[in-house]
């Protein structure tokens, strides 16, 4: 069952590098924030992977808790500041 | 290996699908709000079947108790952000895509 987590989580990490190249080259700021906050997504389900892997759940979990906060919160601030600027 | 992770297996294997079916939408799809419909509803629902599958394996007790937790947050807060960033690029004035249009932003 390890195995497969591992499995898993490297599928996933193939994927985060493949979001990576929108968040990166995207035209404009936007599509760059929709490719971050598909990374994060991600991220949350990695880290939850690597507590199943290391057989410390408990510990991971608090942090794929707080990672998913930290991602709502950074997506919502930077929408707000687009929209009252107006403008891209 | 015992029901419990026979069960689970399925679970994540789909929300594995739907996160390539997400990342190869941002990939590929011509306009910004194409590619935010492919993350917004393939991530969510990714995440969702994700978490599931692994407080299925983990069973009752505190830590599954927080996975379900972090599962209904999710679907709360990702169609949230999703609608607040696509609002954001309609005031922003930034034209929706049509067909015949070619790439655009």
């Amino acid at each position: 069952m390890s195995n497969f987590f591992l499995c898993l989580g490297m599928g996933l990490f193939v994927l985060v590098f493949l979001c990576l190249y929108r968040a990166s080259f995207g035209p404009g700021v936007l599509n760059r924030i929709a490719g971050i906050c598909a990374i994060g997504t991600k991220t949350l389900v990695v880290l939850l992977l690597m507590g199943f892997i290391y057989n410390r759940v408990e510990m991971f979990i608090d942090i794929s808790m707080v990672y998913a906060l930290l991602n709502f919160i950074a997506t919502i601030t930077a929408a707000k500041y687009l929209e009252r600027k107006g403008e891209l | 290996m015992n029901v419990q992770q026979i069960v689970s297996i399925p679970f994540l294997l789909v929300g594995f699908f739907f996160f390539l079916a997400a990342t190869i939408g941002l990939l590929r799809f011509p306009d910004f709000f194409c590619r935010l419909h492919a993350t917004g509803k393939g991530d969510t629902m990714a995440v969702l079947l994700s978490l599931i599958g692994l407080s299925i394996y983990e069973g009752f007790s505190l830590t599954g108790l927080k996975l379900i937790f972090i599962a209904v947050f999710m679907f709360l807060a990702q169609p949230t952000a999703t609608h607040a960033i696509s609002r954001a690029a309609m005031r922003c004035g930034l034209e929706p895509w049509v067909k015949g249009k070619g790439k655009t932003q």
